[in-house]
């Protein structure tokens, strides 16, 4: 699976256009981490584990838009696009989207 | 008095562990970018060298989290009263920046250049009364594409 977020793939020429892909998550961090958090907020310094669980949701956000291109039996994605928003205190939603096309 | 007392703490402990986590972040940050600096990444869309073929492309992507210490806090709350530049939290954005995109260049060690780089800003449970954390977090992301010709060190062992 090819992805990218611009509007080709370099090297590659599209053939078939198969319209908009896209995967979310939501995700709420446990209380534990969330009481170290505010520790370490005293401090500063990076939130490890806050960087690791919004990674842990990108990669699965990345995920579940590949399979739904690959269900419409494309093999790549283009002018993909992030977007992140805090929906409660404590859970965030991650949203991945993009155009899956075919590449030759 | 207790109050008083606990709150004095923990400006003090926020404004030397603060001081002393920022130096040492940018020391590392200037160390690494140097390392980088032959992987450039531009907000174009197309590659700064149109003669040469590219071989393959991929989606890369970095990201961190990182939040502002306690005295940091404070004096951003005394500037809100009188108006003017928060340097403090200047410092905060840049530094969670250069370290998105050094994270996302790290990712593609190999590749000759990044097109089209993004970077999104997002504030972590602002506002919520409960949990008050001024955290930030920045996503970078672009195309990484890798020019024909295997990169010098790889054709060369």
């Amino acid at each position: 699976m090819f992805v990218s977020n611009i509007e080709e793939i370099p090297g590659k020429t599209i053939t078939t256009c198969y319209g908009i892909v896209s995967g979310s998550t939501v995700r709420a961090k446990h209380v534990g981490r969330d009481i170290f958090a505010s520790i370490k907020n005293i401090f500063g310094g990076e939130l490890k584990a806050y960087t690791e669980l919004l990674g842990e949701s990108r990669d699965e956000a990345l995920g579940r838009m590949k399979s739904q291109a690959q269900q419409l039996g494309a093999n790549a994605i283009v002018n993909v696009r992030f977007s992140t928003s805090s929906v409660a205190a404590g859970a965030a939603e991650i949203y991945v989207y993009g155009t899956a096309v075919t590449v030759e | 008095m207790d109050s008083l007392i606990i709150f004095l703490v923990l400006l003090s402990l926020g404004y030397v562990f603060g001081k002393l986590a920022e130096g040492r972040h940018y020391r590392s940050i200037h160390a690494r970018e140097e390392m980088l600096v032959r992987l450039p990444a531009t907000s174009c869309k197309k590659p700064m060298e149109h003669s040469i073929p590219i071989s393959h492309a991929e989606l890369v992507h970095g990201h961190v989290v990182i939040s502002v210490d306690y005295f940091k806090q404070m004096l951003a709350g005394l500037r809100n009263i009188f108006g003017g530049t928060i340097q403090s939290y200047e410092t905060l954005l840049d530094r969670a920046r250069r370290e998105a995109i050094l994270r996302m260049k790290e990712r593609c060690p190999t590749a000759n250049q990044i097109l089209n780089l993004r970077i999104e800003t997002s504030s972590i449970s602002k506002g919520g009364s409960g949990d008050r954390i001024g955290a930030v977090e920045v996503l970078a992301y672009g195309t990484a594409i890798y020019f024909q010709q295997a990169s010098p060190s790889l054709s060369h062992p």
